[in-house]
């Protein structure tokens, strides 16, 4: 793989840019491979990379059944943060918001994360407290954080209105280091590496059945054939429950459509991310000049990346009062994608029934922020077969434990 | 936008006048039933790709629980019927078979 760098610009511009190659190959399939993670989504992707990177792991597939990154990875609205309140959220997200602050120089691929810092708003008394404690909680966990009051985020973001007439802000919880990223970047360069480690990756393919033999995956069926494998991974978000079918087990999943929208690009306005979880909206504004906007999920099981329109008209309504400067604005695009929703809130890292079977879902309205810590303890779980420190607390058998990791009234909506 | 006729008034509801609940006919497991079935009950959830039985709740309207055969990936409504159903009724199976001839059945 050629590396990207300002010399490379310069020598393909004086070149007519006829000398730049395929950022990743598309292989035809091997007969097997050591492991295959079904889905080439972020965390798919990331599985991969780190299974190479850290085990040496490389004879590894990643089957998509569509392109990579057009699932949720390319549908969500990139807000990175790691203030959650449970301990095991808190290590795992804010391994993955470090390892964003390098992702760019590691995968030699610009990954466009920007540290500008995350508001998220206190619009009620009781939200005061929930962000209090989780700021005491987080500086338990080295996680940085800190509540701030309401002249502290006018300061921060000029066009706030502090006194909306039902929710004024009564403060915030502010993490400086959390932002966003670009999220197709995020899969591109994971992608490229992989294919860089010799990994194929395997687009417009399918997979159609899960082959088993006593107790243990031997391969998968797909649209383009069988392929037998050591061990597999299945990383697939919203059809975490038709891939399990597959296999043979339930999980504690319900599929449903999260949506966002943007507007039309107006000059930067705003350079934070700010989230008001009490009236289900957020927003930021891309490098574009974009307003990114996004709330809450729907209510009911849907497989079709389409929403109900009454969602997205509850969160504009809840936005325009909170930044009246948006009220004439025309929107761009909007959007829908299928988020894997579990009863905590909390992801699943897990072991499965089938011996040499794991699973990596769960992240449902939340996941993009947590793509390479993610990665990085799922790789760790399918090379050695057990859980490393950051996905022991992450596994199926919580909820028959009663383990649970509630984030569900700490982290409010969807983020 | 999708719309559920409430079996009981009768009303095509819209589904801002609904609220959903979930998958319908649980069977339910309580004390005395083994950690499996009760974990069962409690989380695992069918999740279909296709036709799918569910609870609704005509929340602005007449108030009642119903239940629903709706396919979750064309958004397509099979029918509708009182809550107080344990199976799904032939009527709903037969109009799912009509559309679906595939249809394996409740997994
Ligand atoms: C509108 C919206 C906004 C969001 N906003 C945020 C946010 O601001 N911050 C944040 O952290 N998170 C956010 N999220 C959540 C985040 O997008 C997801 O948690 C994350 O992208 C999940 O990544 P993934 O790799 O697990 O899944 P995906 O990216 O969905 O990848 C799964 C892949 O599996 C493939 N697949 C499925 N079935 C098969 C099969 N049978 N064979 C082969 N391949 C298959 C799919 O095609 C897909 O590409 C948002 C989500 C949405 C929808
Ligand atoms: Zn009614």
């Amino acid at each position: 793989m050629k590396r990207y760098s300002a010399f490379a610009i310069a020598r393909e511009a004086a070149r007519w840019h006829m000398g730049w190659e395929r950022a990743w190959r598309s292989p035809t399939p091997k007969a097997k491979y050591d492991v295959i993670v079904i889905g080439a989504g972020g965390h798919g992707l990331a599985t991969a990379y780190y299974l190479g990177k850290n085990h040496g792991i490389r004879n590894v597939a990643v089957i998509e059944k569509g392109w990579l990154g057009g699932g949720n990875t390319g549908r969500n609205t990139t807000i990175i943060r790691s203030n959650y309140l449970q301990d095991p959220s808190a290590a795992i997200y804010e391994k993955a918001r470090s390892l964003y602050e390098t992702l760019s120089q590691d995968l030699n691929y610009n990954v466009m994360f920007s540290p500008r810092g995350v508001l998220m708003l206190a619009q009620t008394h009781h939200e005061v407290r929930g962000y209090l404690r989780t700021a005491h909680a987080n500086k338990l966990q080295g996680v940085a954080t800190e509540y701030i009051g309401p002249e502290k985020v006018k300061e921060l973001c000029p066009i706030i209105n502090l006194d909306g007439p039902r929710y004024p802000v009564l403060g915030a919880l502010w993490q400086p280091r959390g932002g966003t990223a670009r999220h197709d970047a995020v899969a591109w360069g994971y992608a490229r590496a992989c294919s860089d480690m010799g990994m194929d990756i395997l687009q417009q393919t399918e997979v159609t059945a899960i082959r088993q033999a006593g107790g243990k995956v031997t391969g998968v069926e797909t649209t383009k054939g069988a392929i037998a494998c050591d061990k597999l991974a299945i990383v697939v978000a919203g059809h975490s429950g038709v891939l399990a079918e597959m296999a043979g087990f339930r999980l504690p999943i319900e599929s449903v459509a999260l949506q966002a929208l943007v507007s039309e690009p107006i000059k930067p306005c705003m350079d934070v991310v700010v989230m008001a979880n009490t009236v289900h909206g957020y927003m930021s504004q891309s490098d574009k000049g974009e307003m990114v906007i996004g709330g809450g999920a729907d209510g009911y099981n849907n497989y079709t990346q389409r929403g109900s329109f009454h969602h997205v008209e509850e969160t504009v309504r809840a936005l325009v009062e909170t930044f009246p400067m948006i009220s004439r604005l025309k929107m761009l695009r909007w959007w829908g994608g299928i988020v894997d929703m579990t009863g905590d809130r909390s992801p699943i890292l897990s072991k499965t029934p089938l011996g040499n079977c794991f699973i990596n879902c769960g992240w449902g309205t939340g996941g993009f922020k947590a793509i390479p810590g993610s990665g990085w303890g799922m790789a760790e779980l399918v090379a050695r077969g057990e859980p490393g420190p950051l996905t022991a607390e992450f596994g199926l058998d919580r909820f028959r434990e009663g383990r649970f990791i509630d984030e569900s009234v700490a982290a409010g909506v969807a983020h | 936008m999708l719309i559920l006729t409430c079996p009981y008034c009768g009303l095509a509801a819209d589904e801002t006048e609904l609220s959903p609940g979930g998958e319908a006919h649980l069977k339910r497991f309580g004390p005395g039933s083994s950690d499996d079935a009760f974990t069962g009950y409690l989380f695992h959830r069918e999740n279909p790709r296709g036709v799918h039985f569910e609870r609704w709740r005509h929340s602005n309207g007449c108030g009642k629980w119903f239940l629903a055969a709706r396919c979750t990936v064309t958004l397509e409504v099979f029918g509708t019927y009182p809550a107080q159903t344990t199976e799904p009724p032939a009527a709903i199976l037969d109009a799912i078979r009509a559309k679906r001839p595939d249809w394996e059945g409740r997994a």
